[in-house]
């Protein structure tokens, strides 16, 4: 379950529901929102919202629901995906860039194309993935605020 | 300054929906049909050019902050599509053009020196 240790950080927590393309984007506005009127730096936003647009695609496409959270930490924001759906066998294989079970609807949307999780990974300093198949899936981010991350960041 | 107005113009493009945000600067573009390519590969500021018209984009596009999104081939944006780009503020352009043609035009307008 959630957050060892940091619960105090929580700034925000959205429901999101399997099959619910219609709202896709939705609660990746609402924290982008959020960590701007928090001050949070602009590179450090785009990372944010790569992460938890991916993630709601996620649990959209795959889950029966789930919950996406967000922290903000003196030192860091952690973005926590979980999901109560089928699961991940194999998680090596799922964070392979190209891997996907989507389904035609899913593709048709041009999502599906096994990029996701592997997005959420690269937009991420730190990341962990833990999945029980048939009970779910639990994601989670940490992006630095300072460091040597901000500055590789400079576009 | 490129504005979406002049591209607009240069590539006879139909404007779908927020002609108010028509001044807005195009710094660049990215052109791609995999929301999660452009997700993680366009910049704020892009003019985005894809073939897709569901309402995704507009929310791919709005997390962006992209300048707008053209619609190639003709295609046309559903109706949900066009009413969450209204709410956004992000105009939906449409060429007859195929994507290939589109993009060499605006890159033609961006990058002059180029050639």
């Amino acid at each position: 379950m959630p957050s060892e240790g940091y619960e105090e950080y929580l700034e925000g927590i959205y429901e999101i529901f399997g099959r619910d393309f219609v709202d896709a984007g939705i609660v990746s506005s609402q924290i982008k929102n959020g960590l701007k009127s928090r001050g949070i730096t602009e590179s450090i936003i785009r990372r944010v919202a790569v992460i938890t647009f991916e993630a709601e695609v996620n649990i959209i496409s795959y889950a029966h629901q789930g919950t996406i959270s967000y922290y903000v930490l003196p030192d860091s924001i952690i973005i926590e995906a979980i999901d109560v759906g089928p699961g991940i066998n194999d998680i090596e294989l799922a964070l392979q860039e190209g891997y996907s079970t989507a389904d035609e609807t899913i593709r048709e949307m041009g999502f599906g194309a096994g990029m996701g999780l592997a997005n959420i990974k690269k937009s991420s300093d730190s990341f962990e993935m833990s999945s029980v198949p048939g009970e779910g899936t639990r994601v989670k981010s940490t992006i630095w605020l300072k460091g040597k991350q901000q500055g590789e960041d400079v576009t | 300054m490129m504005t979406l107005e002049t591209i607009a113009e240069k590539l006879s493009l139909k404007c779908k929906c927020c002609w108010e945000n028509l001044n807005r600067e195009v710094t660049g573009g990215y052109a791609g049909d995999l929301l999660s390519d452009v997700m993680a590969n366009s910049e704020g500021g892009d003019i985005w050019v894809t073939r897709q018209v569901h309402q995704n984009i507009v929310a791919v596009a709005a997390l962006k902050e992209h300048a707008g999104i053209i619609i190639v081939q003709g295609a046309t944006p559903e109706q949900d599509t066009i009413d969450k780009a209204q709410k956004e503020g992000i105009p939906i352009l449409i060429s007859a053009l195929p994507e290939f043609e589109v993009v060499g035009r605006i890159h033609r307008l961006l990058y002059p020196e180029q050639g």
